[in-house]
């Protein structure tokens, strides 16, 4: 656990992707299997363990630290882990076992229940230092948080052997932690995986934002972008797999997808839900917030199933019937997705349909009008694109239409964790029931922590110091007195808030030191905007 | 017992009625008790200034204020107006830096100042003085501070050195105390090469000097190549860290010199790459086990993270108060 605990510190204060690479790469090549292998899970988020969940932590660290003083530590430093690998009383008496190793800690994690956890963590734990055990707790808990994407540990990993870091995302997911295969084929020569009969996830292809290019549309060619979730349906063998743009398999969660593909393909589209909200009647699908509700779901029942059918929106085949199609051009897989759409059921798939226009001019005004169709924007791919992992500039464009915006009133900030651990960074705001002259309130309306600089990040972080009227726990009201303008893409009712309102991602557009608060808008304003 | 009258907690300081005069006033007054030359505790312009003379050097180099200075040595005691004592005792916190007792009718106060407990090669060691009330600091005042041995922190550094000869390690640190702290304990660990210095390092380094705390050879950066600091130690105010300042050097590693720079994320928000974990301030431990050992009637405690340390004195059934002082800075610690 040593060497992995120092890999974590290393990752964490190393900026260069570079630097991280090596770091990585370094430690994949000294390090024995297993132990490489259950590291590279815990880097890339492989790793679950059902008995440990952040609350364990936290009830572990309060049987052993005064509450009060825990909660202002966990407050200070901005993360439980962190916090709890600090607080962790030293054993009285040397441990009677060395460190345990990766492996060793994985087994022992994996062999823990819920009712067993909170004897034998602590035996784990006093094996080992506080950078020991902040490496612990991440690797039990999931989500390192080292700033390493999958992608770059699988870089890495190809840079380690000298393999091609496509091929790796490839046998990745064939295998399981500690992927014992994938290192012997790596690094030693071995075959490598035989994944010719399972139904593996191929890393999507995904698309810059578009901001002031302008493209020629003979080269380009435009669909709208809907707005559910994008997904890879993997037909093999008789078996059928839906997985999420991280690679998560959400099969289970869509159970209607499964038997409706029976076809050898590998299909790339967009889950949606049945409705006339996007794209009205010719649109046939219902807003986000109608799929919300079917989304992480382990099991689905009957009532969900007719009350929110799933069907998928086709974009692009990546391979039929035994093909592979990445490698030829879009035009070209595209006409043999529309070959195989009559095999198609049409109850659970449809074709995403081309925006025909005649020039980029008449494009950005049909784009304008995708506010009205509540559609979140236009996609535009060029003709000869092959499709491949990632994003590859000047490919693939996503177009998405200008955001809504409306003036709220900031109300309570919480601080943020990570990176930002100690500011007030995560903003709760609201907008007026009445005009405020006449006795209205401010009533919450949607939460935001992105959009703002650093810069403006530490002057909201003093703003909010320095008019505090309250304190709830980590939050604290503020005197309502600071303006933001907010972004959002759409906004819908919603029975979970006070408000009657969800927004969808909303962000900090402008911050608006300038204007008075009883300025800010009225909650009609918004309620104008719900196109449900 | 109640808290003595004669002694008033304000926000701008702490008020000594009977001898109309201020602790670390942060605000200009007739005169001023000063614990040591940080600018938070120490500013200019008061009428008359009493301090040890290593603070008043400081204070005089920053601020040019000789006039009104009264030097008072560590252990020597004034008597001030309204039968006041006051007796200046070493601190442990940088050159110069007191704990003030003041004793009145009977009673002791004693004010820290900022204080540390670990031995620092650059200034006298921290005394401990029983007291009636004890007046302390909390900038590290949460049980996650724990620093620990500089020698492991001063081997890390030149770890990294080592490890990177065609580099040069660029060391954030407090102009005043730390950085001099810093330099010295490298001595102490046998690195004799040159210290390069970031221009602002440069007139405190030579006051440490000229007062007695030799720092080996030391360069200023703008009179050398990037060839001549590559492996070197470079150090500059954690202000140059991430400034353009920082372009001159060959291949930077980003390091600093701090408390706070237990805390991980605390780093990363400025791009430490070696964080240094080295604090002039006491850690948890050591102020919990001083009020132990000071064993006072009461604490005060003048700024930092008060609120814990005051649920410390709760759980064992200490009797304490927040003072809520303004202006006094914590963070580049």
């Amino acid at each position: 656990m040593e060497e992995f605990a120092a890999l974590v510190d290393a990752l964490i204060y190393t900026r260069s992707r570079n630097g991280k690479l090596a770091l990585i790469a370094d430690y994949l090549r000294a390090t024995p299997d297993p132990d490489r292998g259950w590291a590279l899970a815990a880097l890339t988020d492989g790793l679950d363990f059902s008995a440990v969940k952040s609350s364990t932590i936290r009830n572990l660290l309060k049987e052993r630290v005064d509450p009060v003083l825990w909660s202002l530590s966990r407050d200070f430093v901005g993360d439980t882990a962190e916090t709890a690998s600090f607080l962790w009383p030293e054993p009285l008496r040397a441990a009677d076992a060395p460190p345990p190793t990766v492996s060793e800690t994985v087994a022992s994690l994996s062999a823990m229940t819920r009712a067993s956890v909170m004897q034998d963590l602590p035996k784990l734990l006093d094996r080992l230092d506080a950078k020991g055990r902040y490496a612990l707790f991440k690797l039990a808990t999931g989500g390192m948080r080292v700033g390493v994407s999958a992608r770059l540990a699988k870089v890495a990993f190809g840079q380690a052997f000298e393999v091609e870091v496509d091929s790796v995302e490839e046998y990745w997911h064939a295998l399981a932690p500690p992927y014992t295969e994938l290192f012997a084929w790596a690094a030693e020569g071995a075959d490598p995986p035989d994944t010719a009969n399972m139904p593996l996830f191929r890393p999507f292809m995904l698309a810059h934002p578009l901001e002031d290019t302008v493209v020629d549309l003979a080269d380009y060619v435009a669909e709208w972008k809907w707005d559910g979730i994008r997904v890879q349906l993997v037909h093999v063998g008789g078996e059928t797999r839906v997985y999420s743009r991280s690679g998560d398999d959400i099969s289970a969660t869509f159970p209607e997808l499964i038997d409706a593909l029976t076809i050898p393909a590998v299909l790339d589209g967009e889950l949606l839900v049945r409705g006339s909200h996007q794209g009205g009647e010719a649109g046939g699908a219902a807003s986000f917030n109608a799929l919300q509700q079917r989304l992480g779901r382990k099991t689905v029942s009957k009532k969900m199933l007719t009350e929110a059918p799933a069907f998928v929106r086709l974009y692009d085949a990546l391979a039929i019937g035994g093909d592979d199609l990445r490698a030829l051009p879009w035009s070209e897989r595209r006409a043999q997705l529309e070959s195989l759409m009559p095999r198609l059921p049409d109850s659970h798939f449809d074709l995403s349909q081309i925006v025909e226009a005649d020039d980029f001019a008449r494009l950005a005004q049909i784009r304008e009008g995708a506010r009205d169709d509540a559609i979140e924007g236009l996609m535009l791919k060029r003709r000869d694109s092959p499709y491949v992992a990632g994003r590859k500039t000047g490919l693939w464009y996503k177009w998405k239409r200008d955001p809504l915006l409306v003036d709220c009133v900031l109300m309570y900030a919480q601080r943020g964790s990570g990176k930002r651990s100690s500011f007030y960074s995560d903003y709760t705001f609201g907008c007026w029931t009445a005009d405020p002259d006449e006795g209205g309130e401010l009533l919450p309306v949607g939460k935001a922590y992105s959009g703002f600089t650093d810069e403006e990040l530490k002057k909201l972080d003093r703003h909010v110091r320095q008019n505090t009227v309250n304190r709830f726990g980590p939050v604290r009201e503020t005197d309502k007195s600071l303006v933001f303008e907010v972004a959002f893409d759409s906004v819908h009712a919603s029975k979970r808030h006070k408000s009657g309102l969800a927004m969808r991602f909303p962000r900090i557009h402008r911050i608006r030191w300038d204007k008075p608060a009883h300025e800010a808008d009225r909650i009609d304003a918004l309620l104008a905007l719900v196109r449900d | 017992m109640s808290a003595p009258h004669w002694i008033q907690p304000h926000p701008q300081g702490i008020y000594v009625a009977p001898a109309d005069c201020w602790v670390d006033p942060s605000v200009a007054v007739e005169r001023a008790l000063v614990t040591h030359g940080h600018a938070d505790h120490a500013r200019g312009g008061h009428g008359e200034t009493l301090a040890t003379p290593e603070t008043l050097a400081i204070m005089d180099l920053r601020y040019n204020t000789r006039e009104g200075a009264v030097p008072v040595a560590y252990g020597e005691t004034l008597r001030l107006a309204g039968g006041v004592d006051a007796t200046y005792l070493p601190a442990g916190h940088v050159l110069g830096s007191a704990q003030i007792l003041l004793e009145h009718a009977g009673e002791r106060v004693v004010i820290t100042g900022d204080y540390k407990r670990r031995a620092d090669p650059t200034c006298a060691p921290f005394e401990l003085t029983p007291c009636d009330i004890f007046i302390t600091e909390a900038t590290f005042g949460l049980p996650i501070f724990t620093h620990p041995p500089i020698t492991e922190e001063i081997g890390k550094l030149l770890g990294a050195l080592e490890a990177n000869p065609e580099a040069c390690v660029l060391v954030g640190a407090y102009a005043l105390g730390k950085a001099q702290r810093v330099i010295a304990e490298l001595r102490a660990a046998g690195h004799h090469d040159p210290i390069y210095l970031h221009g602002a390092m440069e007139r405190m380094c030579r006051l440490y000097e000229d007062l007695g705390v030799p720092l080996g050879e030391l360069r200023l950066v703008a009179d050398h190549t990037k060839e001549e600091m590559r492996g070197g130690v470079v150090v500059c105010p954690p202000s140059a860290l991430n400034d353009r300042w920082s372009r001159r050097l060959p291949d930077p590693i980003t390091a600093m010199a701090s408390g706070w720079m237990r805390v991980r994320q605390r780093a990363r928000q400025r791009n430490v790459e070696l964080p240094l974990v080295i604090s002039d301030h006491a850690d948890w431990h050591e102020l919990t086990q001083t009020v132990l050992e000071v064993n006072p009637r009461e604490t005060w405690i003048t700024h930092g993270r008060e609120e814990a340390l005051l649920r410390w004195h709760e759980l064992h059934q200490r009797k304490a108060r927040a003072l809520a002082l303004v202006g006094y800075e914590d963070e580049d610690d």
